[in-house]
């Protein structure tokens, strides 16, 4: 089932593998609003409305619940169905679509309410996403269960009720998707699960990018949990990532708020000190036990002999976080004059990110700015190449940023290495120098630290020990003096201080100083001084989990929780779908891959009452990262926006929530602004259609890497609009003509197709039009045109801050845009609207605080102040 | 050197343009410019002087039989020089640049084609042409270059799901057929193979590039019965000779007809 993702046209060399499976017989679903390339080879098309998902999914979750569908053995053992959860806790059926918790002076939940019954609330893996909280006193293990599942209050009934009226017609009226269409798929995904198959789902951004985003990904879990399709071989659910590496950047993150190997950013208002954050983040129970080795280790990698456990390892050097820095919090900072400078890498945000208008804004405003890319992209030239110049709002002799523009290499002309979407690390080598002045990211960086080095060294300041005490020491080769990139993999792997050995694996960490590890889940990637992510030897010369390619972490493990491919007792589910299993011989798990399981530990075995870490996981839970090793059907903690996934529609629908009373995601993020206003909740008369947006196979995202290619700007030379013929014929829009795309951002012009691949949708009489915009195109390149980001507003899901930009409502009508285009920086395009009129959220939730999201912006403005 | 070519399965293309891209990387080709076509997601539009591999893509009103879909289907065909076993751009050219090769592909020498242009009129599928910009005449190589140095042609090597398959004739024949049981066994009865062998065409003794189909040539823009032009010479002669004997007959009767209409007048 590929959902959310339109894997044929953003991951062409993946879909080799797919097309493979479809060869041996296996049935491909594709769920898309459009009919694209990948709908073109799939089995099974099922067009959907944009922004519906959760509703669709939730309709399968409810079809196998009611249809005794599920996999009974795996969902007592090996998920949390049969614990009891706390009296307190109230389901969105019970608030017409708001959980119990809900705190309208904050505009966010009060979890408490959402956890096992007689368990303290305050999470182990919250504290690690969101701000810390109060320490975890006892593990999050259900302390009742009921493994028959009918305890009234067992997460099992409690998620049945939850999803009781996601019936088949109700997911054609809110998906427009039709109900024998639906039982068609419902009833394929529950008929290739169990003993004998496994179901995989695949997603990207087409699930992520909504103001619930999360928890479309969610409900897929509860649907592979309940099928019994994780961790077992052909299951799982995979997240396709946008770039050869970005799996890459979240292990060693680009990510405001973490840390290499998912350790949580320091945070200035909790973790007074090392031992503070250490005891914040770690979790009692579960793999989350070892906190502190990781902590330590990395500790050292930066600061190495200076980290000593009497100065608390430096932690009083580290960066902290005073409030939400993600990117939208960032840019709206920056537009309003609070960021002094920017860096940009391998990114073009003015084309690529949501509202351009705002982002060009935000560098309008900053005293200096970085941009390191191949070509010299908007990014670098906003201030004489953007709507706002061409029109004369913006004068570029006014604009007093000061731009310094790098050349970057290409992947060909530097070491390094890809994490693809399986964790997978593969090492790529240098096949030419880079020309000219041309530099990798990492030897800029290298040569960036040695300078501040310089620069602060004859500094008294105790700040500037951050930078003094950093170890900033590699071996560099060649005629330019480049880092050595197999140095940072070896320093990332981890090494024994005494003797500089690596680490074969994150199990030889210790908390004592005498190891350093760049990124704990990385250990392994270069043991015994090898570089395992290098290795090269065919999948067709070695089993089916191909070890000996690449390497992947943790531990080279090509499956995750692949304990759950063996049955409670240890043994293969079938010997079809034989993985990996209990050896009773040699008393070792053992199989085709490295076991996801404390090797020696029997299926037998269970902890008893003071057990404390990695002993709390008992011999048949193979969830071992959680903190009591099920899966999670409910989510007792880590989640900002409800326990189970819910059916909200976009900020901008022209649909009233048919399931709800609660329009929209109550804790979604909004920034109330004048260059950032949004429409009417739904119906709005002025925007009456929807959009979607999309990347095709012809260029790479915002474009730096293809608008400047003849090769590849040839096959999609125009910024063009996707209709149905009924709209075009609705609106006079001609095949190869014009059409004006307008939202309360901007408005752009778009080159029309009209095709049949764009179907309108019918819910109950209404027909829903939808627009498919491709987002490569902005004004420099061989090809230009206009930026469909422009378009978009600033509204995110709570839990990763990430945009909505897969679902919102816009006009289309014939003919080009004025030549002196409208964006909303020069003003509102229309008339203001009393937030309060929209009725977007319940009473209860409709007085969410200030301009921005909840007690984040709050924090965000103090520490402005 | 056994007989090399492609077989391009169209059922499992996903319009990547991959071995557009590849073809035109390795040959250094310029591109076509800059222009929407309007048609579906094609721009490249044909195979020409500057185009070696083109993806052809297909919107049709009725689904694939083994595919549930409303009311539509969306196929895709990289198309591409056939090197006809019978290659009327070889036939036609006077200069004797081009050649079949030890591979059994049919290649122009850029350096001994003067640009005449007989070939382009000469090729049953509209394959060659010549470039604007130097007048000669240019089409896919087979990636000559490459098989000297035991190299899979860009195209072949570049595609991400084995549609394009490059090898020996015999192999990919056997291969193809085999493909054509399996999917009508799936219940996709619409499959078959254009140009394989002489016996399904004639008209050009056989392709070494052929291709599996799911719907009538014409779709693909591909000719239903494509002849090289020299095999007609013969009829060709015949109808010439027998076109001049009849006018030779008119002209006779006329002046019969006029000498009577003189004895007459």
């Amino acid at each position: 089932m590929i959902e959310g993702s339109n894997m044929a046209e953003c991951h062409p060399v993946g879909f080799r593998w797919v097309m493979k499976a479809k060869e041996r017989g296996a049935t491909i679903i594709h769920v898309d609003p459009r009919f694209t390339r990948t709908s073109a080879v799939a089995d099974i098309h099922v067009p959907i409305r944009a922004g519906t998902d959760i509703a669709f999914l939730g309709g399968i979750v409810n079809y196998i619940l009611t249809r005794d569908r599920y996999f009974h053995e795996y969902v007592v053992n090996y998920t949390n169905a049969p614990a009891i959860i706390s009296e307190e806790f109230k389901d969105t059926e019970d608030f017409d679509g708001l959980f119990g918790g809900w705190d309208g002076e904050k505009g966010a939940y009060n979890r408490s309410t959402w956890m096992y019954e007689g368990v303290d609330p305050e999470a182990a893996s919250g504290s690690r996403e969101g701000p810390s909280g109060p320490v975890q006193k006892q593990p999050i293990q259900a302390a009742q269960n009921d493994r028959t599942l009918q305890h009234p209050r067992c997460v099992f009934q409690l998620l049945k009720r939850h999803f009781s009226r996601y019936t088949p017609e109700m997911v054609e009226n809110v998906c427009g998707i039709p109900a024998d269409l639906f039982l068609k798929v419902a009833e394929t995904m529950c008929r290739n699960s169990g003993r004998e198959r496994t179901s995989a789902f695949c997603y990207a951004v087409g699930w992520t990018q909504h103001s619930i985003g999360v928890q479309y990904i969610r409900t897929a879990a509860i649907i592979q949990l309940l099928l019994g399709n994780m961790g077992r071989p052909g299951g799982s659910i995979m997240a396709l990532r946008g770039h050869a590496s970005i799996q890459g950047s979240t292990d060693i993150p680009t990510l405001y708020n973490l840390l290499p190997g998912y350790l949580p950013m320091p945070k200035a208002k909790h973790d007074k000190d090392f031992d503070t954050y250490v005891r914040l983040n770690e979790s009692p129970s579960g793999w989350w036990g070892e906190f502190r080795k990781y902590a330590v280790s990395l500790m050292k990698a930066y600061y190495g002999d200076k980290a000593t456990k009497e100065n608390g390892w430096c932690f009083d050097r580290m960066p902290m976080l005073t409030a939400d820095h993600s990117h939208m919090n960032t840019v709206a900072a920056m537009a309003d004059g609070d960021v002094k400078g920017y860096f940009v890498m391998g990114e073009n945000p003015v084309v690529g990110s949501m509202n351009g208008p705002m982002q060009r804004e935000g560098l309008r405003k900053l005293e200096w700015l970085v941009v390191r890319d191949l070509n010299l992209i908007e990014t670098a030239d906003f201030w004489r190449s953007a709507p706002e110049i061409e029109r004369g709002e913006v004068k570029p002799e006014d604009i007093q940023t000061e731009v310094f523009f790098f050349p970057a290499a290409a992947h060909t002309e530097k070491d390094g290495s890809f994490t693809n979407t399986q964790r997978l690390l593969q090492w790529h080598h240098k096949a030419i120098p880079p020309p000219g002045d041309c530099q990798s990211e990492l030897d800029f960086t290298y040569k960036l630290g040695l300078r501040l080095q310089e620069l602060y060294a004859d500094s008294t300041l105790e700040r500037d020990k951050a930078i003094q005490d950093l170890t900033w020491t590699y071996p560099t080769e060649g005629p330019k003096n480049e880092i050595v990139a197999e140095a940072v993999l070896k320093e990332i792997n981890g090494y024994t201080i005494a003797d500089g050995q690596p680490v074969p694996g994150f199990t030889a960490l210790k908390d004592d100083g005498s190891t350093v590890s760049g990124c704990w889940i990385y250990a392994g990637s270069y043991a015994n001084g090898m570089n395992m992510t290098a290795r090269r030897k065919p999948g067709s010369q070695q089993n089916a989990a191909a070890r000996e390619w690449g390497w992947a972490w943790p531990a080279d493990r090509r499956m995750l929780y692949n304990r759950a491919s063996a049955d409670p007792e240890g043994k293969p589910w079938s010997e079809r779908k034989r993985y990996v299993w209990w050896d009773e011989d040699k008393k070792r798990w053992t199989g085709e891959d490295t076991p996801d399981f404390i090797v020696d530990r029997p299926p037998s075995y269970r902890p008893g009452p003071d057990a404390r870490g990695k002993d709390t996981i008992a011999g048949m839970d193979p969830f071992i990262m959680q903190a009591d090793g099920k899966g999670w059907l409910f989510a007792a903690s880590g989640l900002e926006d409800g326990p189970f996934p819910t059916h909200y529609e976009p900020e901008e629908s022209i649909v009233q929530n048919p399931l709800y009373g609660q329009q929209c995601n109550p804790s979604r993020m909004e920034w109330w602004r004048r260059d950032n206003p949004y429409h009417r909740a739904f119906a709005d008369p002025r925007f009456p259609f929807m959009i979607t947006t999309y990347r095709l196979t012809e260029h790479h995202t915002a474009g730096g890497m293809s608008r400047w290619l003849s090769w590849l700007s040839e096959l999609q030379p125009e910024m063009f609009c996707e209709v149905s013929p009924e709209l075009a014929a609705l609106q006079g829009l001609k095949n190869g003509g014009w059409a004006t795309i307008r939202t309360a951002r901007a408005e752009i012009e778009a080159r029309v197709l009209v095709s049949l691949r764009v179907r309108p949708i019918r819910i109950q009489g209404q027909v829903i039009h939808q627009i498919g915009l491709p987002y490569h195109w902005s004004s420099k390149g061989l090809v230009v045109g206009d930026s469909v980001n422009d378009l978009i507003s600033f509204v995110g899901d709570p839990n990763v801050s990430i945009q909505e930009s897969k679902a919102l409502t816009a006009m289309i009508e014939a003919g080009r845009r004025s030549r002196h285009r409208t964006v909303v920086t020069s003003g509102p395009l229309v008339p203001a609207m009393d937030p309060q009129a929209w009725q977007r959220d319940l009473p209860a939730a409709r007085h969410k605080p200030g301009s921005e999201h909840g007690f984040k912006a709050e924090e965000s403005k103090e520490s402005n102040a | 050197m056994g007989a090399k070519g492609f077989f391009t399965d169209t059922t499992i293309c996903i319009g990547c343009k991959a071995c557009e891209v590849a073809c035109k990387q390795w040959n250094q080709l310029p591109d076509d410019g800059f222009a929407l076509s309007g048609m579906s997601y094609d721009n490249t539009v044909a195979l020409g002087a500057s185009t070696w591999r083109h993806v052809a893509f297909i919107e049709r009103p009725v689904p694939l039989s083994n595919q549930i879909a409303d009311g539509f289907s969306w196929i895709f065909s990289s198309d591409v020089c056939k090197h006809c076993a019978r290659a009327g751009c070889l036939e036609s050219c006077p200069t004797g640049a081009i050649v079949r090769t030890e591979f059994d592909s049919v290649f122009v020498q850029s350096d001994i084609c003067n640009g005449c242009g007989y070939c382009v009129v000469n090729c049953p599928f509209g394959v060659i042409d010549r470039r604007e910009d130097d007048g000669r005449a240019w089409k896919c190589t087979l990636c000559y270059d490459r098989l000297k140095e035991d190299m899979t042609p860009a195209c072949a090597k570049a595609c991400p799901t084995a549609s394009i398959q490059f090898g020996d004739l015999d192999e990919l024949r056997q291969r193809a057929h085999q493909r054509v049981d399996h999917l009508h066994e799936l219940g996709m009865n619409e499959a078959y193979l254009y140009g394989a062998d002489k016996e399904s065409q004639p008209g050009t003794e056989g392709l070494n590039a052929f291709f599996l189909l799911v719907d009538k040539p014409e779709v693909y823009n591909l000719p239903p019965d494509p002849v090289a032009p020299a095999k007609k010479v013969k009829e060709s002669w015949i109808s010439m000779g027998l076109a001049a004997l009849g006018v030779a007959a008119v002209a006779f009767g006329a002046v019969l007809a006029a000498r009577e209409g003189n004895g007459h007048g």
